[in-house]
């Protein structure tokens, strides 16, 4: 339940990417929430629509993608991308599997309007 | 008005991280073993820490650092078994931050073993936060059920170490301790599991060594 202070700290990044571009307006922002992230989608959405009042990113609408978990093996060398935890490597069997991705916040990307030169 | 698409690639925890990885750097400098325990609340984390206290504490320097929402109660407990302590009250965060751990590391004596970060009590939101340690523990207590590893998978798949406490309770409850730790190694195959009761002493040597041995181990670089 600490998705306002992450929302908080995405408004800081906002805030810097649009003056950093000269923005008018923000119109999307997509982030990439992992499922081992912590933080629930919906929250977030939540309070980037209350934060984003009075804000460039008023009028912006919020993508959200939900990275899967993503396992790889220190045997073989396999990767997998699952909806659960995994148990042990899809390709070679082996328990000595390590997480490498699910756990990610991160803003991939924002669409601005600037003014016509 | 022209629109465009600009790519950010930014992490939202990447200050956190960044702090985390300055303290750690601190730390490991200082030769000093930072040790993050995350868990419910009440499920013994306080009086692991006495516990450790009383079995560690004339060999070497124990330092804690209490986060909790209110009250200094768990920093007075720790105080009263003669370790330094100082308490953070979040006052209605979920979690520690590393940049709290920060403002507190000025304080804490350069000369000490051990830094025990007791986190606020909470199997979810703390997961998120690296405080700097080079060890994680998280603790499950028999009355809390066997079943959580898999509900709650992000505290036990960033755990370097699962401690089952309570284990004087086994006898009463439904609790397997062996299905809690399949379950648990099943999340994270690389967890070192350990049964203890803080308050019978049972598993706690065991555990104080662990201890002393990482340090040994962080100590010589290998950790």
């Amino acid at each position: 339940m600490h998705e306002l202070s992450i929302v908080a700290s995405l408004f800081e990044i906002l805030e810097e990417k649009a003056r950093e571009q000269n923005a008018v307006r923000i119109t999307a922002v997509k982030l990439r929430v992992g499922r081992l992230s912590g933080v629930v989608p919906d929250l977030i959405e939540s309070a980037f629509d209350t934060i984003k009042k009075g804000t460039l990113a008023e009028g912006s609408c919020l993508e959200i993608e939900v990275a899967p978990f993503d396992f790889k093996c220190r045997r073989c060398g396999g990767n997998a991308f699952l909806e659960d935890p995994a148990t042990a490597c899809a390709s070679c069997g082996s328990t000595d599997i390590e997480l490498v991705g699910g756990m990610d916040l991160v803003v991939e990307k924002i669409e601005i309007e600037v003014a016509d030169p | 008005m022209t629109k465009k698409d600009v790519l950010v690639l930014k992490d939202l925890l990447g200050t956190n991280k960044q702090v985390a990885a300055e303290i750690r750097r601190e730390l490991r400098s200082r030769g000093i073993l930072c040790v993050n325990l995350l868990s419910s609340p009440g499920s013994g984390k306080t009086a692991l820490l006495e516990a450790l206290a009383d079995r560690m504490g004339t060999t070497y320097r124990m330092a804690v650092i209490e986060g909790d929402i209110e009250t200094e109660r768990d920093a007075e407990r720790i105080r009263a078994k003669g370790v330094p302590a100082w308490q953070i009250t979040t006052g209605g965060a979920c979690h520690l931050e590393a940049k709290m751990v920060g403002k507190v590391l000025p304080d804490v004596p350069a000369a000490i073993d051990f830094l025990f970060i007791e986190n606020v009590g909470n199997l979810v939101c703390p997961a998120g936060f690296d405080l700097g340690e080079s060890l994680r523990c998280v603790l499950l207590s028999s009355p809390e059920g066997d079943d959580k590893p898999k509900k709650y998978p992000q505290a036990f798949l960033t755990a370097d170490v699962l401690i089952l406490t309570k284990s004087d309770l086994v006898p009463f409850l439904p609790f397997d301790p062996d299905k809690a730790t399949a379950e648990a190694l099943t999340v994270n195959p690389r967890l070192r599991v350990f049964r203890v009761s803080a308050l019978k002493g049972e598993g706690m040597d065991k555990l104080a060594a662990f201890f002393a041995d990482a340090l040994a181990r962080e100590r010589a670089g290998r950790a």
